[in-house]
C-alpha cells in the first residue's frame, strides 16, 4: 500500500504545480502560433499573482481575484501588443520590458498597500481556490490524492482541450495560425493580421495572469516578489518542448510538473541533496529533447514585425 | 536598397543601428513616466530623484559603489550584446555567470598562488567555466538543432542549483552559521586596500580594481567585432545567416565561436561580482537577475560594446542609488520600473524615428 499513497501523492503534488505552468504555457502557444514572441509571460504572471492576491484580500471571492489576476495580466498583453503589432518593435526588447515593469509595478504597490512590505499578509482560506472532491474520501487516502485538488487543475486540464479545438478546429484558430507563417499572404486574402496578433497577445497575457494568480491564491497564499521567478520561462521552454502545440505543452508541463513533485516529496526523505534532486527536471527537459523530440519547427513568421505598410 | 537590408536583417536589426538621441529621450520619458507614477502614489518624485541622486553622487564612496555596482552587469551586458551581434539571443547569461562565480570562487579558495597570479588564475577559470557552459548549448542548437533560448533557460536553473548545492559541501562552507561559502583567499580578491586614512575615506571599503577588468573585454570585444576577420563573420551570420553561408562562411562554427565567447565574458562577470564584491557566494533563494540585467545594458547600448560601459555604469548607478531610497520610504522598485519604461521606448523607437524620417521626406 505504501508504493500506492506514494504515487497518490505523487499524482496530487503533479497537480498542485502543473496548472500555473500550463495556463501561462497555453497563454504562449497563442502568442508564439500567432507570430508574436513573449517573453513578457513571467513579468504578466508576477502581476497576475500580484492583484490575484490583493483583490482577494479586498473582496474575499476567490473567482473575482482570480479574474483580476488574469485581467491585470491581460493589460500588460496589450501593452507588448501595442509596442510588437503597432509599432513594429522587437519582439525581445518589448518582452523584456514587460518583465521589468510588470513585477516592478507590482511590488512598487503592494509596498503602497501594505504598509511597505514586499509580501502581502496572508490569505484566510475563505480566500483561496477550493477543491474539488474536498471531503468526499477519507484524508490520505490514495483517491483523495488523486481527486482532491484545486478546481483550476481540472479547468486547466479541459482548456487544453478547448484550445485545441480552437486552434484545429475553427476559423479563428486556422487564422492565427496562417498569421504566424505568413503575414503578408493571410492580408492579401483579407485576414486582418494586427486585429488575430493583438487578439492572441492579449490572451497569452491573460492566461499568463491567470497562471500567476493561481499561485497566490491556491498554492502559496501569499504573494511575495519571489513566488513566480522563472516559472514563466519555464512555461515559454514547454512551449518549445512542446513543438508550440497546446497539447504539447501539456505533456510537457506535466512533465515539469511531476518532476516538481518528485522534487518535494524526495526532499521532505532528506537523503539525497534538495539542490541536487531540484536539477532533475532540467537535466531530463535537456535528455528528452535530445533523445526523442528533437528540433521544434517555430512559426516561420514568428519574432518577425509585420507592418501592413511594406 | 535601405529597404532590402531592413527586410533582410530581421529580429535584431533595430539592436544594430546605433540610435543615440533616441536611447536618450527614452530614458528622460522612463525618468518622466517614474515621477508621475511617484506622485499618483502619494511620493514627492523630486525629493526621490533627489534622494537618488544623492545616493549616487553625494559622496565620493558612493560613486566608487556605483561602479563596483556596475562592473558585473557591464561584462553581462557586453555577453547578450556579443550574442546579439551573431544573431542569436543568449538568455543563459545568468547561468553562465553564476558557474563563473562558482569557479574563481573555488580556485579562489583552495589555490595557493601569489597575488597578481592568483587572480589572474581566477579570472582565467570564471571565463572557461562561463564559456564551457554556453557552448554545451551551443553544440545542442548546432549539433541537434534544439533551440537556444530553451535549453539556456534550463542551463540556468541547474548552475543556480548547482551553486546552491556548492555552497552546502562541508570543504567549502563557510566555519559557523550563515548559508555562504569560505571567503577567497587574500590573494585572489580584488578589493583595493588603503592604509592612508584620506584615500580610505575617499573610496571607501568597497573600492575594486574589477572596473578594469570590464573596460579591458570592452575594448577586446570591440576590436573583435570591428577590426577582425572572426569579428567579421559573426557579423556577417547575425545579418544574413544564408548570405554568409553563401559567401563561405560556416554559420554553426561561427554560433559556436560566438556563444562561446560570449558565455566567457559573463563568467568574468562573476568571477568580478566574486573576487571585486562579496569575497564569497552565498546561497541563493531566488535567480540574482545580472544575466537580464545584462540583457537590459545590451538593449540601451545598441549593442556596441563601448555603450555596454556606459550603459552599465548607468545601470549599476541606479541599482545602487535605488537601493537606498528606502530611506525617504520610497520602493526602491521604482527604479526597476523607470529602467522597463526606457527599454518599452527603446523598443519603439525604431518605428518612430521612421515616422519621423518619412514626415521630414513628405515636406
Amino acid at each position: 500500500m505504501d508504493i500506492l499513497k506514494n504515487l497518490g501523492l505523487l499524482i496530487n503534488a503533479m497537480m498542485t504545480y502543473t496548472p500555473p505552468l500550463l495556463l501561462a504555457a497555453l497563454g504562449s502557444c497563442f502568442s508564439e502560433r500567432s507570430g508574436v514572441v513573449n517573453i513578457g509571460i513571467e513579468g504578466m504572471m508576477t502581476i497576475g499573482a500580484f492583484v490575484g492576491a490583493s483583490t482577494a484580500l479586498t473582496f474575499g471571492n476567490p473567482w473575482i481575484a482570480f479574474l483580476c489576476g488574469g485581467l491585470a495580466g491581460a493589460l500588460f498583453g496589450l501593452l507588448h501588443a501595442i509596442a510588437c503589432v503597432s509599432f513594429q518593435a522587437d519582439q525581445t526588447i518589448s518582452g523584456t520590458a514587460v518583465n521589468f515593469l510588470a513585477p516592478g509595478l507590482a511590488v512598487f504597490i503592494c509596498k503602497r498597500l501594505y504598509d511597505n512590505s514586499t509580501d502581502t499578509p496572508a490569505l484566510n482560506a475563505s480566500m483561496k481556490l477550493p477543491k474539488f472532491f474536498d471531503g468526499v474520501f477519507p484524508v490520505g487516502s490514495f483517491w483523495n490524492n488523486v481527486l482532491c485538488n484545486y478546481s483550476v487543475a481540472y479547468l486547466s486540464i479541459i482548456l487544453v482541450a478547448v484550445i485545441w479545438f480552437v486552434f484545429y478546429k475553427t476559423r479563428f484558430g486556422m487564422r492565427l495560425r496562417a498569421v504566424g507563417e505568413s503575414p503578408e499572404a493571410c492580408e492579401t486574402l483579407g485576414v486582418n493580421v494586427y486585429r488575430v496578433r493583438y487578439l492572441c497577445v492579449i490572451l497569452s497575457g491573460l492566461l499568463a495572469g491567470f497562471g500567476g494568480a493561481y499561485v497566490t491564491l491556491a498554492t502559496v497564499s501569499q504573494f511575495r516578489p519571489i513566488v513566480i521567478v522563472g516559472q514563466g520561462f519555464m512555461a515559454i521552454a514547454a512551449v518549445i518542448f512542446g513543438k508550440f502545440k497546446p497539447q504539447g505543452a501539456m505533456w510537457a508541463c506535466l512533465l515539469f510538473g511531476l518532476c516538481n513533485g518528485i522534487k518535494v516529496l524526495a526532499t521532505t526523505s532528506n537523503t539525497v541533496s534538495p539542490n541536487l534532486i531540484s536539477m532533475i527536471p532540467y537535466i531530463v527537459t535537456i535528455l528528452a529533447l535530445v533523445l526523442f523530440v528533437g528540433t521544434a519547427r517555430v512559426p516561420a513568421a514568428n519574432g518577425k514585425p509585420y507592418s501592413k505598410a511594406r | 536598397m535601405k529597404k532590402n537590408k531592413e527586410n533582410n536583417a530581421g529580429l535584431f536589426s533595430h539592436i544594430l543601428q546605433a540610435n543615440i538621441p533616441y536611447t536618450l529621450l527614452s530614458i528622460i520619458i522612463g525618468f518622466v513616466v517614474g515621477a508621475v507614477l511617484l506622485a499618483i502614489a502619494g511620493i514627492d518624485p523630486i525629493a526621490t530623484f533627489g534622494a537618488l541622486a544623492d545616493g549616487i553622487f553625494g559622496k565620493s564612496k558612493y560613486i566608487v559603489w556605483s561602479i563596483v555596482y556596475a562592473t558585473p552587469i557591464i561584462l553581462t551586458g557586453l555577453s547578450v550584446a556579443f550574442s546579439f551581434q551573431t544573431g542569436v539571443f543568449n538568455i543563459g547569461a545568468e547561468g553562465q555567470f553564476v558557474v563563473g562565480s562558482m569557479a574563481a570562487c573555488c580556485v579562489g579558495i583552495f589555490c595557493n598562488l601569489p597575488k597578481p597570479l592568483h587572480i589572474l588564475v581566477c579570472l582565467l577559470a570564471a571565463a572557461l567555466a562561463g564559456g564551457i557552459w554556453s557552448m554545451f548549448v551551443a553544440i545542442l542548437k548546432v549539433k541537434r538543432g534544439i533551440n537556444e533560448v530553451l535549453s539556456f533557460i534550463m542551463f540556468n536553473w541547474i548552475a543556480y542549483y548547482l551553486s546552491n548545492y556548492l555552497v552546502n559541501i562541508p570543504a567549502i562552507h563557510k566555519d559557523g552559521d550563515g548559508e555562504a561559502t569560505k571567503n577567497i583567499a587574500e590573494s585572489a580578491s580584488m578589493l583595493m586596500k588603503f592604509d592612508d586614512k584620506a584615500l580610505k575615506a575617499f573610496f571607501g571599503t568597497g573600492a575594486s580594481f574589477s572596473i578594469v577588468v570590464a573596460l579591458i573585454a570592452a575594448i577586446v570585444i570591440a576590436f573583435i567585432l570591428n577590426k577582425t576577420t572572426l569579428g567579421y563573420k559573426l557579423k556577417a551570420v547575425g545579418f544574413n545567416r544564408f548570405a554568409a553561408e553563401y559567401g563561405g562562411i560556416s554559420s554553426n562554427r561561427e554560433i559556436l565561436t560566438a556563444l562561446t565567447i560570449s558565455g566567457m565574458l559573463s563568467g568574468l562577470g562573476g568571477a568580478c561580482q566574486v573576487m571585486g564584491m562579496g569575497q564569497r557566494i552565498s546561497q541563493f533563494s531566488s535567480q540574482e537577475g545580472f544575466g537580464f540585467q545584462g540583457i537590459t545594458v545590451a538593449l540601451i547600448a545598441s549593442s556596441n560594446p563601448i555603450g555596454c560601459i556606459f550603459s552599465g555604469l548607468f545601470y549599476g548607478a541606479m541599482k545602487y542609488g535605488g537601493s537606498k531610497l528606502t530611506l525617504v520610504n520610497a520602493p526602491s522598485e521604482i527604479v526597476n520600473i523607470i529602467m522597463g519604461t526606457i527599454i518599452f521606448f527603446i523598443a519603439i523607437a525604431p518605428a518612430i524615428k521612421k515616422l519621423i524620417l518619412r514626415g521630414r521626406k513628405g515636406n
